[in-house]
């Protein structure tokens, strides 16, 4: 496929690698923040080809594993109601809450759809106008317009029965208190080219400038990732702490501009809390007054909901990169992608489900630069 | 879950004020929301897809200037790419 295979060439990635060894002069480390690079990185051993030259940490990205429990387990009590059909990104499925999963609810008779857009729920909700359609909105910035459209459009077309959860997350706080944390190991970022393709780097700026790190707003591709990895090793060796842009076929500096602003119109910042780190000043989303309406948590009381996470998952020292996937005494063993602890393991762009989808049950030696 | 495929644009319509339109996957073809790129595309172009909604035009000027970076990079030409193809149909 057109700009896609192009970036899976080993000879090109070959050649990045060679060129990345040869540059660096110490080992460097290195976060990817979205969790479809971490997936690219593991499936193809980007990481153990360039050890010794370059770490690679990876980040919380993973909107998924990020969810904090008290939305999943709204989402349960939402999705167990018999006059509601709930709808949902395909991946939201398996993250276990307190007491079970959404596949778990289905099986005990709720009405569960995935779907593949946000628009698809609306669709439904005109379809089924005796049922509340509720929609878990959740995501980083990359998917936040697509939700905001949703809410737009059910106002436009004045559609009463939609309603959507929100758990949504932005990047840029999240680097922040991972840079402010005083176990921070990371010396350069990735940072997550879909994510940018929206809101572009320009609040990037501010936290290479004060953090004095480099930012590399990079693609997703084999290729992408190598080519962003030895922009951010070329930065590190001449002293540099600069925003870059390797996702150039995608990323403008300014973003775009219309998602942007439907984004801004729907939803505003609020402090939000992430599963396995806790609560980062700024970094979600939530509902502007205009559209609480839309809101679920607003339309369905639920309340009395009490969380509990298993006490055998270390998912927010995975999610901090303290710990590789492999370091936790629960990983392969109580937990699994068929019988996840904690939501790394349940995304295909979890860390944990990656190191265990692609075999990595241990450390391998790094080799020389 | 970021995840964004780049698919051709094959048609470009409204839905009740709603700018969509056809894209193909390397075959696949879906109805998605044009909405946040409509002003920059046309039928033919390609388009990066997230959710059912294009989220940026691909750049081909940019994608083939930094492909050509990488290109030179590696080595490869076309002759090169041509002598491996024939070795390999030689059972080199």
């Amino acid at each position: 496929m057109k700009y896609l295979t192009e970036y899976r060439d080993g000879r090109v990635a070959r050649a990045l690698i060679e060129e990345i060894r040869g540059t660096a002069t110490r080992p460097w480390v290195l976060m990817e923040v979205c969790g479809g690079q971490t997936h690219t990185i593991v499936k193809q051993g980007l990481d153990e080809l360039i050890g010794g030259a370059v770490e690679m940490i990876h980040g919380p990205g993973c909107p998924v594993c990020v969810t904090p429990l008290e939305q999943i387990d709204k989402a349960l009590a939402l999705a167990a109601r018999p006059d509601v059909i709930f709808t949902s990104f395909g991946d939201m499925l398996r993250v276990p809450g307190s007491e079970c999963d959404l596949f778990q609810i289905r099986a005990r008779g709720g009405a569960v759809r995935v779907v593949y857009s946000p628009l698809d729920a609306l669709d439904l909700a005109r379809k089924h106008p005796d049922k509340q359609v509720v929609f878990f909105a959740v995501g980083f910035e990359t998917t936040a317009p697509a939700n905001a459209m949703a809410v737009w459009r059910a106002q436009q077309l004045g559609v009463t029965n939609f309603t959507v959860l929100v758990s949504h997350v932005t990047v840029p706080p999240a680097m922040t208190a991972i840079l402010d944390s005083p176990d921070n190991r990371v010396q350069g970022f990735l940072a997550a080219g879909h994510v940018c393709t929206i809101m572009g780097w320009t609040e990037y700026e501010p936290i290479s400038a004060k953090y004095r790190v480099p930012i590399v707003v990079t693609g997703f591709e084999p290729i992408d990732i190598l080519e962003g990895m030895l922009m951010t090793v070329r930065q590190l060796e001449e002293g540099r702490h600069d925003v870059e842009n390797q996702y150039v076929r995608s990323v403008k500096r300014d973003g775009n501009q219309p998602a942007q602003e439907l984004v801004s119109r729907v939803f505003h910042l609020v402090d939000r809390k992430w599963r396995g780190i806790g609560e980062i000043p700024g970094s979600g989303l939530a509902l502007r007054e205009e559209f609480a309406e839309f809101d679920a948590e607003r339309r369905f009381a639920v309340e009395g909901i009490h969380t509990e996470e298993s006490p055998a998952c270390h998912a927010g020292e995975v999610l901090r990169g303290l710990l590789k996937p492999f370091e936790c005494p629960a990983f392969g063993k109580e937990c699994t992608p068929e019988h996840p602890l904690g939501a790394p393991m349940v995304s295909s762009e979890g860390a944990c489900a990656a190191y265990y989808n692609y075999g990595r049950f241990r450390a391998t030696a790094p080799s020389d630069v | 879950m970021c995840l964004g495929i780049p698919a051709r644009i094959v048609e470009m319509h409204e839905t009740q004020g709603l700018p969509m339109g056809v894209v193909d996957f390397g075959g696949v073809r879906r109805e998605v929301c044009l909405a946040y790129v409509a002003d920059q595309v046309k039928p033919g172009d390609y388009a990066v897809i997230h959710v059912g909604f294009a989220i940026s035009k691909v750049d081909e000027e940019e994608a083939r200037r930094t492909y050509e970076v990488l290109r030179e990079m590696s080595q490869l030409d076309e002759l090169e790419w041509l002598k491996e193809v024939a070795d390999r149909a030689e059972g080199v």
